[in-house]
């Protein structure tokens, strides 16, 4: 099932005295959601992606807009509904129920056709134990089940009626760093063996990144940009979407346009053909720098730290606006550690010229 | 702590125990079989028991769904918490004075109630000095009005101490209002729904004092003695001077509040399960 977003606008009145215009969470949100992808909403806390879900889910009415599931509109349908499965940040188990009764519970709410024998809705609950490989808790209480379980738990819950669409919040947040690995696999194994148009939420890039197959960037209530992981990556429309994606982050320098070249302070570091003369943000990813004798930009070395596949070069310079710049090249290169000055050539592919005023990408 | 209770123990056994020459003529059961041939004494413990089977269940749903009520309201919020909170701090025997004057009969008035009730077209009834249902009436109404506010004050906060998040979950899942109370509320707020019938059964049968509120020391007289009273009336009333029976009574007051709380853990760990 596909979801349509189409001008949705969220406003909340303020609360604050001093601010007495509206916080606008959701700003104008036109896209569409493809049928059976997983599609991450990604944005800094206070985005207004919680906001989005909450939308799309029904728990949250929109101020203006609409909200299309397939060619339905379901803007003014009440949640129960819409047939959506929604996993909570905190996952909202029912403590005093069994894992059993928790996913039955759903199944038990059902009225008229869709009404189910017994022995139909543990069938249902068994599969869908099974599909999320919880089906040995089944007798337990959520309080004697570790987070990862509790988060499948949920997840099993949520799906047991089959929505048309899934959608989680924040679903690892509250999971260890091993588990939210193993975690966010099972999510994207889940969602391929279902097939179902899931839509979750983060603020870890990283998580984002590696399950989703599209990302929506948001910032402030306005979507940044849309795109698979990858090609966000690789060409940010602007600076805040060069910045908030990758680890370790994007190096920002303050740079200047002068004759089709691009400098960062005196140095000549890459060709601008097409641009205009100005100052600008020049924006290096990590793995763009090229320790070359010969290199274009040289650099204040402050350490090396060795990670074994690579190492991570830290390094200042006048016109970075980082606290440290941080260059991966590979452990093949040698350093001469007691140098001062580092020189470095750049990937053109890995360098984004952002306008310093518009903060959007000029190259 | 323990002292007074062996000590009431024992002389619940000391037959014609004269606390001021500290004599006995001997042990045995006859204080017991005393108290339980004894009408006023089995008068009160019917009275008791009926106080406590109505007005428990009674003031407790009541409270409950007062809280419910409360938990839904924005406006005027505070005002309804302290308004339901009122009777708790006020003295028991000066709201039994209102309560004499809403039900009494006397030369010049039937009393608000009975005024209303004729207003209704019904027929005016002694509620202080009639017939021993409309007695047993007031004294649970009176009863149920001073134990409320406490049981709204705790299922208030208990409510407003359920994690939104279950009911947002619910209405995704499409669960009815109904189900929604008795699956996910009722069991979330269930131990303090247990304190308060536990607090409340015994606070019930301890009852006292309300009785005297409205009909007077002279309970007996009135048929509207309670276990307590029995036990007051032996010690110092005007047929007292007996603590041997009235320490059998106490002893049988303990043991059937002792029965109930043990029944009422019981029943509280087996549906944990």
């Amino acid at each position: 099932m596909k979801v349509v977003l189409k001008n949705l606008t969220k406003r909340f009145p303020s609360r604050d005295k001093k601010h007495p215009e509206d916080v606008i969470a959701v700003n104008d949100f036109d896209f569409t959601i493809p049928d059976g992808k997983l599609i991450g909403l990604l944005g800094p806390s206070g985005c207004g992606k919680s906001t989005t879900l909450n939308l799309i889910s029904g728990l949250e009415k929109p101020t203006s807009g609409q909200i299309f599931f397939g060619e339905d509109d379901v803007t003014k349908l009440p949640p129960e509904n819409r047939g959506i499965g929604l996993v909570f940040q905190n996952y909202a188990l029912y403590p005093h129920l069994t894992v059993r009764q928790n996913i039955l519970f759903p199944l038990q709410n059902l009225k008229g056709d869709a009404k189910m024998s017994k022995q139909q809705m543990e069938t249902a609950a068994l599969n869908v134990a099974k599909l999320v490989q919880i089906d040995g808790l089944m007798q337990r209480k959520p309080s004697e089940l570790s987070g990862g379980q509790q988060q499948r738990v949920a997840i099993a819950r949520a799906l047991v009626k089959m929505p048309k669409v899934l959608l989680l919040d924040e679903p690892l947040s509250n999971l260890d760093a091993r588990l939210r690995l193993q975690t966010r696999e099972e999510i994207r194994r889940i969602q391929k063996e279902t097939g179902i148009t899931t839509i979750f939420v983060t603020h870890d890039q990283e998580e984002a990144m590696s399950i989703c197959d599209l990302i929506v960037v948001m910032k402030d209530g306005v979507v940044n940009q849309i795109g698979a992981p990858q090609e966000v990556y690789d060409s940010p429309e602007n600076l805040f979407v060069a910045k908030f994606l990758g680890t370790p982050p994007i190096n920002v320098f303050e740079g200047r346009v002068k004759n089709g070249r691009v400098y960062i302070g005196e140095e000549d570091v890459l060709s601008a053909e097409g641009l205009t003369d100005g100052d600008v943000y020049v924006t290096v990813r990590p793995e763009g720098f090229k320790a070359e004798s010969d290199g274009v930009l040289s650099l204040d070395l402050e350490r090396i730290e060795v990670m074994g596949r690579d190492v991570s070069v830290i390094a200042h310079h006048t016109k970075s606006l980082n606290a440290d710049i941080r260059a991966i090249i590979s452990s093949d290169i040698s350093l001469d550690t007691g140098l001062s000055k580092v020189r470095f050539n750049l990937n053109p592919k890995k360098v984004f010229i952002f306008d310093k005023t518009t903060e959007k990408r000029l190259k | 702590m323990v002292y007074p209770l062996i000590d009431v123990f024992i002389y619940s056994f000391e037959e014609g125990y004269n606390s001021a020459s500290q004599t006995s003529f001997g042990t045995g059961l006859y204080n017991y079989s005393y108290v339980l041939h004894d009408p006023y004494f089995l008068q009160a413990l019917k009275n008791t028991l009926i106080l406590v089977a109505i007005t428990v269940p009674v003031s407790t749903v009541l409270s409950l769904l007062i809280s419910l009520g409360l938990n839904k309201i924005t406006k005027l919020k505070e005002l309804f918490q302290t308004v339901y909170f009122l009777p708790y701090v006020t003295n028991t025997l000066a709201v039994g004075l209102v309560f004499m004057i809403l039900f009494k009969k006397t030369a010049y008035t039937d009393g608000m109630i009975n005024l209303l009730i004729t207003a209704f077209g019904g027929k005016s009834v002694d509620f202080i000095e009639g017939p021993y249902w409309a007695k047993m009436m007031v004294l649970c109404i009176y009863t149920i009005w001073i134990v409320m506010p406490f049981k709204v004050l705790v299922l208030t906060s208990s409510l407003a101490s359920v994690n939104p998040i279950y009911y947002s979950a619910a209405r995704v899942d499409g669960t009815s209002n109904t189900r929604i109370f008795f699956r996910i509320t009722l069991p979330m707020i269930s131990p303090m729904i247990f304190y308060l019938v536990i607090t409340g059964f015994i606070g019930a049968f301890k009852a006292y004092s309300d009785a005297v509120a409205l009909f007077g020391t002279n309970l007996n007289v009135a048929e509207m003695n309670t276990i307590v009273g029995y036990v007051y009336d032996m010690l110092y009333g005007d047929s007292g001077g007996y603590p041997s029976y009235a320490s059998a009574a106490a002893i049988i007051l303990f043991s059937i509040v002792l029965t109930i709380t043990v029944i009422n853990l019981l029943v509280r760990n087996k549906s944990k399960r």
